[in-house]
């Protein structure tokens, strides 16, 4: 008996939790017998952990293995994106929003363009409207896809459907690669259009990628959606109820597995969404099954969306006429630009004062609000759980830091 | 039954696992660097420097106008002017640079220089294969080692130097054009 320390202060005063409230549960429990004392242990988990998917730390507090309270730290990949991008002329931030969420830059570039356009009143050309629609739903396909994969890779399926997914992503990014010359950093959108036309062939290449690409789906379902040990780990774990989501301004994905049609496409129809038909796919019980299932429906509507884009797509210029690159400067003002991010809504918000460089940029960044719940949805499960908890909320670190 | 969806999925696998052997879009690995992809036209790397003709010193295009040094977000490229100037494509008298830096280690591939130089003088080149042991002066290029051909332009991306070189043609066929009627006038002098 003696051998155990008395810890019913240290649980408290020792981790100086006393003061968040939450205190009252962390002091350590006694068994009915009262003849052992558990500790409660505080771990680490990051940054560099495999599991965080970058440079994320997270503070838990385990009872046993059960998360009592959950801390997370972020920063480890501050830029200083925000205030670079008040230093520099407006087109030099196109290429770090780049740099934000590195798996979806062409939505982060569409993002950004859309704000400034509404800021200085440029018109986009039609062709460029369809390029932008066909590369956004793009890059959804493939976050999505992978966003799968690496679930299951945190969920212990090593390798392998996560190879599935990075396979179909590679033809997507020679598909980009081939458009804008970089696979991941596109920088490809300008204010009022796109920088080039569409290489010879582009569309072709395109319409076989997703031509193909329901077969790759078929298969990930197959291979995923009754798998006993995916539904065991997820169903009914890290539920996000729709009032909890809807008041910490959830959005995308995890905003709609809760239950709520709420997706910018459809409410703002921004660029030409409003031509195409697809629907919204939507989740009831808010758990990580919902948004994994979620996520792959999405898949679907996307690659309806682009059939009809390719189908539609006309001649004509890719750029504002009116649109300048060098000496940009929109009239003073302000603008709030967001569109439907893979993972949620992606705002920027810039004021100009008339000169070169915007007077006050900001980015609303989806990882980032998303992650915010982080706690809320951990609690009281084990800490295998905050895994695939946490890759379920699909953050990118270069988002959530900017 | 309890099973029959992971039984499920690994029919899959053995399918994926079977067809790499038969078929190749599910074998996809490339055994770098036996084996190279084939470049994309329009990739990119960093930028380097075209001249024109046989000797990069007089060839080059660069009028050190210092847009791109303005432009570049990170702001790594570094320009002194040269205080004597060098006739350009069309036989008008440019500045040129004397010192024409990039710091590759800080570039970030933007393509903006590219896209704001007037002259067509600086293009992205597409060598990956650029490690060295040296983090700081190995990857500060200079003019010389930035400086490239324009055969070796026209070799990368031969669609757009195709396109540069006609412009470039044309602006140099409008430019002998308006000299002739110049040089016309000014050999007869127009005094009574
Ligand atoms: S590369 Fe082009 S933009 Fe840069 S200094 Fe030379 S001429 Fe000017
Ligand atoms: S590619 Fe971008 S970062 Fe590199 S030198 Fe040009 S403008 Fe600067």
């Amino acid at each position: 008996m003696s051998a155990i320390p008395d810890t019913s202060e240290r649980g408290v005063a020792g981790a100086g939790l006393s003061s968040t409230g939450r205190g009252h549960e962390l002091r350590h429990k006694e068994t009915a017998n009262g003849d052992f004392a558990g500790d409660l242990l505080e771990v680490s988990m990051g940054p560099q952990h495999p599991s965080t998917h970058g440079v994320f730390r997270m503070d838990v507090t385990l009872d046993g293995e059960r998360v009592v309270r959950l801390k997370p730290v972020f920063g480890y990949l501050h830029r200083n994106h925000e205030k670079i991008g008040e230093n520099t002329a407006y087109l030099a931030s196109m290429p770090y929003t780049d740099r934000l969420d590195y798996f979806c830059s062409l939505t982060n570039n569409w993002a950004y363009a859309l704000t400034v356009e509404k800021l200085a009143g440029l018109q986009v050309p039609e062709r460029a409207e369809y390029i932008r629609v066909i590369t956004a739903e793009l890059t959804r396909l493939q976050n999505h896809a992978c966003l799968g994969g690496f679930l299951l890779q945190d969920m212990g399926a090593s390798g392998t459907p996560l190879m599935y997914a990075f396979r179909e992503r590679e033809r997507i990014l020679d598909l980009f690669e081939s458009l804008t010359g970089a696979r991941m950093m596109c920088n490809y959108m300008r204010f009022g259009g796109c920088r080039c036309d569409l290489p010879a062939g582009w569309l072709e290449q395109t319409r076989q990628v997703v031509d193909e690409f329901p077969r790759f789906l078929d298969e990930f379902e197959a291979l995923l959606n009754e798998n006993e040990i995916l539904m065991s780990r997820t169903q009914g774990v890290g539920v996000v109820p729709r009032e909890l989501a809807i008041n910490a301004s959830i959005t995308g994905p995890m905003l709609r597995a809760a239950g709520v049609n709420y997706d910018i496409r459809k409410v703002d129809k921004y660029g030409i969404y409003d031509r195409f038909s697809f629907r919204v796919p939507l989740g009831e019980h808010g758990d990580i099954y919902d948004r994994y299932m979620v996520r792959v429906l999405e898949m679907r509507e996307s690659l309806k969306i682009l059939n009809q884009a390719l189908r539609d797509i006309p001649e004509g210029p890719i750029v504002d006429p009116k649109a300048r690159l060098r000496g940009f400067k929109p009239k003073p003002g302000e603008a709030y630009g967001r569109i439907e991010a893979p993972k949620g809504e992606l705002g920027f918000y810039v004021i100009s004062d008339g000169s070169t460089n915007p007077y006050r940029y900001r980015v609303r960044p989806p990882s980032f609000i998303n992650l915010t719940i982080l706690e809320d949805m951990c609690l009281g499960h084990e800490v295998a759980d905050v895994v695939i908890i946490l890759g379920s909320v699909d953050i990118v670190l270069g988002e959530v830091d900017r | 039954m309890l099973g029959e969806g992971i039984i499920k999925g690994m029919g899959e696998t053995a399918r994926n696992f079977f067809g790499s052997y038969v078929k190749e879009d599910r074998l996809t690995t490339v055994q770098y660097p036996e084996e190279r992809l084939p470049q994309k036209e329009a990739a990119r790397n960093f930028p380097f420097l075209v001249y024109d003709g046989k000797d990069w010193d007089k060839g080059l295009r660069c009028v050190a106008c210092q847009i791109c040094e303005k432009e570049c977000p990170p702001q790594c490229i570094y320009i002194v002017k040269d205080a004597t100037k060098k006739p350009d494509h069309i036989g008008k008298m440019q500045f040129q640079a004397k010192v024409f830096d990039i710091d590759i280690s800080v570039c970030m591939s933007c393509q903006i220089c590219v896209e704001v130089c007037p002259f067509e003088a600086i293009k992205m080149d597409v060598e990956y294969e650029l490690s060295t042991g040296d983090r700081f002066g190995q990857l500060l290029l200079h003019k010389d080692q930035l400086a490239k051909s324009n055969d070796y332009y026209r070799k990368i991306h031969p669609t757009e130097a195709a396109e540069v070189d006609a412009r470039m043609g044309a602006e140099k066929a409008k430019a002998e054009a308006k000299a002739k009627p110049a040089a016309a006038t000014s050999a007869t002098p127009s005094k009574p």
